[in-house]
């Protein structure tokens, strides 16, 4: 069972009163855009096999969004941290860093 | 080869069956091939099989990181039907079909293809007139299907109950041809007659690169070394991603878990298929006596191959009010699968930006029913590297171009 702590309320919550929301850090591409881009946008996930940013709604808490680092390949939670992030915090980044010495960092 | 047949079993039988010969041979790689095709699961070794019966081919290779049907072919609830709201999903899953009803014959090899019959419930009016829709839809693609009423879903499946009160049957699409398989069978029974063409299956061997040159593929490096080739084809499921991406390019497919269970052995009480997509959840039971239980994926990324609990009795949950004999079952084993999901819930069988590397994936949740076709038709891509009628709309620039095979509006949960 996957726990994650709520960066908003500090709750542990277990999965049960989380829903997942897929890939964080999307870059958006609208109207006026390349097919390509929106294409990339829609619909062309990362989906790694390891190191992976997404979006959690803490929805039986307190509703908001936030974001999570995760790996795919174990199910390990490295951190959480607020929705508002535009790219993922350093200390984060740094804990995967060591723990995952091949991760190629975040792009 | 010796052919399976009840004379060699009286054969054996009389020779304390110590006659039996190895189904497949376990070759070292050689360096290069006509084809190579990674993943040994149903739809590579059907690709494989295709392309030596169909297209002459046969210096080929499949190249397996674990063995052969270990992955979501040999985890899956083996439910096979061609009820697709989509021409094309109609046509290829129905072409699927008809071929899994001799397939036994065609590789000698007994796949316990049971057409036992296959019903969706409609448990809410949306249901209905969804359901109302894919019959019209069928009957003009020339799949049989038919709506029948609550009462004859009862005649059918005695076990279910039909007065709700939260989900009450009022009726369901049937597909009397629609039915299961024995799911390692398949893999077993193609591997068997791929290795009987000449065909090398190469297992505990994974790929950990593709080479290429101008553009174009020339041979994958594999935990066994570089295996050259002139046409490659990736046939790995939920690993798809990872090895698009050896590759070169992105797919519009994300990996999660899939899961299913089984109960203990009980005696035979329903001999149809039943699913209930408003619950998501659906039943079948199997030749041992254990009734196979399946619901929808898991929402999150995962390539760990199992599921969170959570889901699992969500589903069973949702089942007990239809079928409320299961409430006294135990539930013996439960196990997942890392299923590769599309964009709009249909498969991709396409070209790919590299020159002579083909894909096949995307089938998700339900691709074991689609197996024969699915072969059928990439075999004929790698073939001729064109697509024929069964993989032209599969192709995977349409979500580029809005193209959409859209079967998750269609089909709910459905696997
Ligand atoms: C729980 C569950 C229930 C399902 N129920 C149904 C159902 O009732 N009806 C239905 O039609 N479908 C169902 N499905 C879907 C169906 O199982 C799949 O769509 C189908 O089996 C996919 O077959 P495949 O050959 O593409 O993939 P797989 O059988 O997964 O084969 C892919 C192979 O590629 C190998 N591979 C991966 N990466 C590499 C690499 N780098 N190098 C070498 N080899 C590699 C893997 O080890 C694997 O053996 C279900 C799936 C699951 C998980
Ligand atoms: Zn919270």
């Amino acid at each position: 069972m996957l726990i994650l702590e709520c960066p908003y309320c500090g709750v542990k919550a277990e999965e049960t009163e989380l829903s997942p929301g897929g890939e964080a850090h999307l870059k958006r591409f609208g109207p006026g855009s390349s097919d390509a881009d929106f294409e990339a946008y829609m619909f062309a996930r990362k989906n790694p096999k390891g190191v992976h940013f997404e979006r959690w709604r803490h929805a039986y808490g307190c509703g908001k969004w936030f974001l999570a680092a995760r790996c795919t390949a174990t199910l390990e939670v490295f951190g959480t941290y607020p929705a508002q992030s535009s790219e993922p915090p350093a200390d984060i980044v740094a804990k995967i860093k060591a723990k995952r010495p091949e991760w190629k960092g975040f792009s | 080869m010796k052919r399976y047949s009840v004379f060699a079993l009286a054969r054996e039988a009389f020779n304390h069956h110590q006659g039996w010969e190895r189904a497949w041979k376990s070759p070292t790689p050689k360096a290069s091939y006509d084809a190579v095709i990674i993943g040994a699961g149903g739809h590579g070794l059907a690709t494989a099989y295709y392309l030596g019966k169909n297209h002459g081919i046969r210096n080929v290779a499949i190249i397996e990181k674990g063995w052969l049907g270990g992955g979501n072919t040999g985890r899956n609830t083996t439910i096979i039907r061609s009820n697709y709201l989509q021409d094309p999903s109609a046509a290829i899953y129905e072409k699927a079909r008809s071929l899994y009803e001799t397939l036994s014959q065609d590789l000698n090899y007994n796949i316990m293809f049971s057409p036992r019959g296959l019903l969706m419930l409609a448990q809410t009016h949306h249901e209905v007139r969804g359901y109302l829709r894919t019959v019209h839809a069928n009957n003009l693609q020339g799949v049989a299907t038919e709506w029948i009423t609550p009462e004859r879903v009862k005649a059918l499946v005695p076990i279910i109950n039909i007065d709700g009160p939260r989900y009450p049957i009022l009726g369901a699409l049937y597909q009397a041809r629609g039915g299961t398989a024995r799911h390692d069978a398949v893999a077993w029974g193609y591997a068997r007659a791929c290795s009987e063409m000449g065909m090398d299956i190469i297992q505990q061997c994974e790929v950990t690169g593709v080479r290429s040159e101008n553009g174009k593929v020339t041979g994958v490096e594999t935990t066994k070394g570089f295996i050259g080739t002139r046409k490659l084809g990736i046939v790995v499921a939920g690993h798809s991603g990872q090895v698009a991406e050896m590759a070169g390019f992105r797919l519009p497919v994300e990996s999660m878990a899939l899961q299913a269970l089984v109960s203990e052995p009980i005696k035979p009480c329903m001999d149809v298929v039943v699913m209930a997509n408003t619950v998501h959840g659906y039943m079948s039971q199997s030749d041992k006596g254990e009734m196979v239980i399946g619901g929808g994926t898991d929402g999150f990324n995962n390539y760990t191959q199992r599921g969170s609990f959570h889901h699992i009795e969500e589903t069973l949950r949702a089942l007990v009010e239809t079928f409320p004999m299961i409430s006294r079952l135990k539930m013996l084993r439960q196990w997942g699968g890392i299923v590769d999901m599309t964009g709009d819930r249909s498969p991709i069988i396409s070209k790919t930006p590299l020159g002579n590397c083909f894909i096949n994936c995307g089938w998700g949740t339900g691709g074991f029913k689609a197996i024969p076709g699915s072969g059928w038709a990439m075999a004929d891509l790698m073939a001729r590297g064109e697509p024929g009628p069964l993989a032209a709309e599969f192709d995977m620039w349409r979500f580029r171009e809005g193209r959409f095979i859209d079967e998750s509006v269609a089909a709910g949960v459905a696997h």
